[in-house]
């Protein structure tokens, strides 16, 4: 006891809390306040996530639907849900929802990269980044409901969009977008595009601004110019938040919803080329088709596991090799 | 010495690269104002870049529709919005206190299982949400979308890495020794430390619960219940084409422009908070 108050100082703030704790000579344990102030959150997890998730899971395995009025089921029918499942269009729904993604990720990210390595260059002077930096991310609170509920009266065949460009001359007659594959599908990764590049570059930013200056002037001595410093050292070395940010967008590509959904009314015009995932969810549990819906969300949430894995995995991997050769350039230096 | 090597072409080219992007970010909204301040018969003629005379028209139309009662959805979603924001935050902030400052045997446990759940995608549990919720009585009230918002993983880790980097745990012992109890030290003293983290996650999750269509679609039903997202979701119907449009421009306003106008005011703020709660090595 004599020894105490000299070994705390050494000791991690946790352990230090013991220490003291003795020191008061009764023992007091708050170790049930722990609990006491998680409680409230893993209750609400709990009944909330959990059983759901549970019951999701259980009527993955019931055929159980209604129809009119009727209810069938729950009967028990094994994995009938998921035969029938497979046999539907999950496929191309999959490849909607990953399409519709990629071609929203892909300049997102790219921008993203480009205005960030711009807008943390100290050499490239930018006059009002305050303000481009509050318009790029403002797409970002817009309600997305709202937003693409604007798109579709915009790019309709008698919008304004359709109408500036006949009057501009570019069109000669309407364009229909929301008729064509293409024409919808690039609508909704627009829109996707538009509401994430700005969250994106300022996280970026933030990595960016996190390296060492130290590192940049180091290069800049070597003789670095510009190209080689973002492809050689900006790059790797914010590579853990580049697999951060791909992790937040494939999982938010997974659940996209509402943009489609409000754009083509919920059907995934033309001819289900824009239904994703969650909107084909949406479906059976608005016509309460429980069994098939538990099926579609074990699938997803099944997917959502493999992503997470893969883009782990890739994090850790990629990430020790960035710090490796980061580690040999300040070496060199 | 820098000033010197400035190469003007990339100059030239990073500000037409923004400005091209912010006119894109800014255009839409720029037609959506436009557009809102035009009578459906000038909005028939075509396109125009100045505003109309018929703003107030509009506005009237649409407040006085009785088939859309848009006042009850401001006021629906203003009610969860705000309840979502002060519950969330104050859950969370509390379950990262419990698990920041106390010692128990699950406490690693605990962490790590709120970040394994952090990137599950809600969606997934939202039939046997759907069940729990018609089972409770709670089907077609606003309760489904506020309590739950008490396990939010993704605030509780803003949380968690804001406490670790503003609260002394001498501090709470300091308390401790004058008597204070553990509730109290987290009413009194924890939570006014955390201040700038809970004023940031609380126009956050205000913006995602005023945004939220999937949830709210699946469990309102009763149109003087219904939320601003779904009320914007009726309009696409499939008498689309007998709407007056300059009614629609107005309600898609109505649901974007009061978040415009807080976002403008606090967006210094807001966009340092984006970054707060980053991944951190």
């Amino acid at each position: 006891m004599e020894n105490a108050p000299l070994r705390t100082e050494e000791m991690p703030t946790e352990t230090r809390k013991e220490v003291s704790v003795m020191n008061t000579r009764k023992k007091i344990d708050y170790s049930k306040w722990g609990y006491i102030f998680i409680a409230p959150f893993f209750i609400c997890f709990f009944i909330f996530s959990l059983i759901p998730l549970v019951d999701t899971i259980r009527y993955s395995f019931f055929q159980y639907y209604t129809t009119g009025l009727k209810e069938v089921g729950p009967n028990f029918t094994g994995i009938s849900n998921y035969v029938e499942l497979f046999a539907s269009d999950l496929g191309k729904y999959t490849w909607n929802t990953f399409i519709m993604w990629i071609i929203g990720f892909v300049p997102q990210i790219i921008i993203a990269l480009i205005l960030a390595a711009w807008f943390t260059d100290c050499r490239l002077k930018i006059h009002g980044k305050g303000f481009f930096k509050v318009v790029i991310y403002l797409p970002n609170l817009i309600m997305a409901s709202a937003f693409s509920m604007l798109f579709f009266t915009l790019f309709s065949e008698v919008g304004p969009i359709n109408s500036m460009m006949m009057q501009l001359g570019f069109f000669e007659k309407p364009f229909k977008f929301l008729a064509s594959v293409g024409g919808s599908r690039s609508l909704v990764a627009i829109m996707n595009f538009l509401m994430w590049f700005g969250n994106t570059t300022i996280m970026l930013m933030a990595a960016i601004m996190g390296i060492s200056p130290d590192i940049f002037e180091a290069a800049e001595i070597d003789g670095c110019n510009n190209t080689q410093r973002f492809f050689k050292i900006t790059l790797p070395l914010i590579k853990p938040i580049l697999a951060y940010s791909l992790i937040t967008s494939l999982i938010g590509g997974l659940q996209m919803f509402d943009v489609p959904q409000i754009l083509t009314g919920g059907k995934g015009t033309p001819d289900r080329t824009t239904m994703t995932l969650i909107m084909f969810l949406n479906q059976h549990l608005k016509a309460r088709n429980y069994g098939m819906a538990g099926a579609l969300s074990v699938y997803l949430f099944i997917v959502s596991g493999i992503l997470c894995a893969i883009v782990y995995r890739m994090m850790n991997n990629e990430s020790d090799y960035g710090e490796k050769k980061s580690k040999k350039k300040g070496e060199r230096s | 010495m820098r000033e010197a090597k400035k190469s003007p072409v990339r100059q030239i080219v990073a500000h037409a690269v923004l400005l091209i992007l912010s006119f894109f970010c800014l255009f839409f909204f720029y037609i959506l104002i436009v557009n809102a301040t035009r009578s459906h018969v000038d909005l028939q003629k075509g396109f125009s870049v100045l505003p109309g005379n018929a703003l107030f028209d509009n506005l009237n139309s649409v407040l006085s529709d009785g088939t859309l009662p848009v006042i009850n959805g401001i006021v629906n979603s203003l009610v969860v919005s705000t309840l979502c924001a002060v519950i969330c935050t104050y859950f969370s902030s509390m379950t990262a206190y419990g698990i920041y400052a106390y010692d128990f045997k699950l406490k690693k446990a605990a962490f790590t299982f709120i970040m394994a759940i952090l990137v599950m995608p809600t969606q997934v549990t939202a039939m046997g949400f759907l069940r729990l919720i018609t089972g409770m009585g709670l089907y077609d009230t606003i309760w489904p979308l506020v309590i739950p918002s008490i396990a939010s993983p993704a605030v509780f880790y803003f949380m968690h890495s804001y406490l670790r980097s503003a609260l002394p745990i001498s501090l709470v012992e300091a308390a401790r020794i004058d008597g204070c109890g553990e509730f109290r030290i987290f009413n009194r003293i924890v939570f006014p430390i955390m201040k700038p983290a809970i004023a940031v996650q609380a126009i956050f999750t205000f913006v995602g619960s005023w945004n939220n269509y999937f949830v709210p679609a699946l469990i309102l039903q009763t149109k003087k219940r219904m939320t601003l997202p779904i009320l914007i979701a009726t309009l696409r119907g499939a008498d689309y084409m007998n709407f007056d449009m300059g009614k629609v421009y107005m309600l898609i306003a109505i649901a974007i422009v009061p978040i415009v106008i807080v976002y403008l005011l606090l967006s210094r703020f807001i966009i340092e908070g984006v970054t707060l709660g980053g991944v951190k090595e």
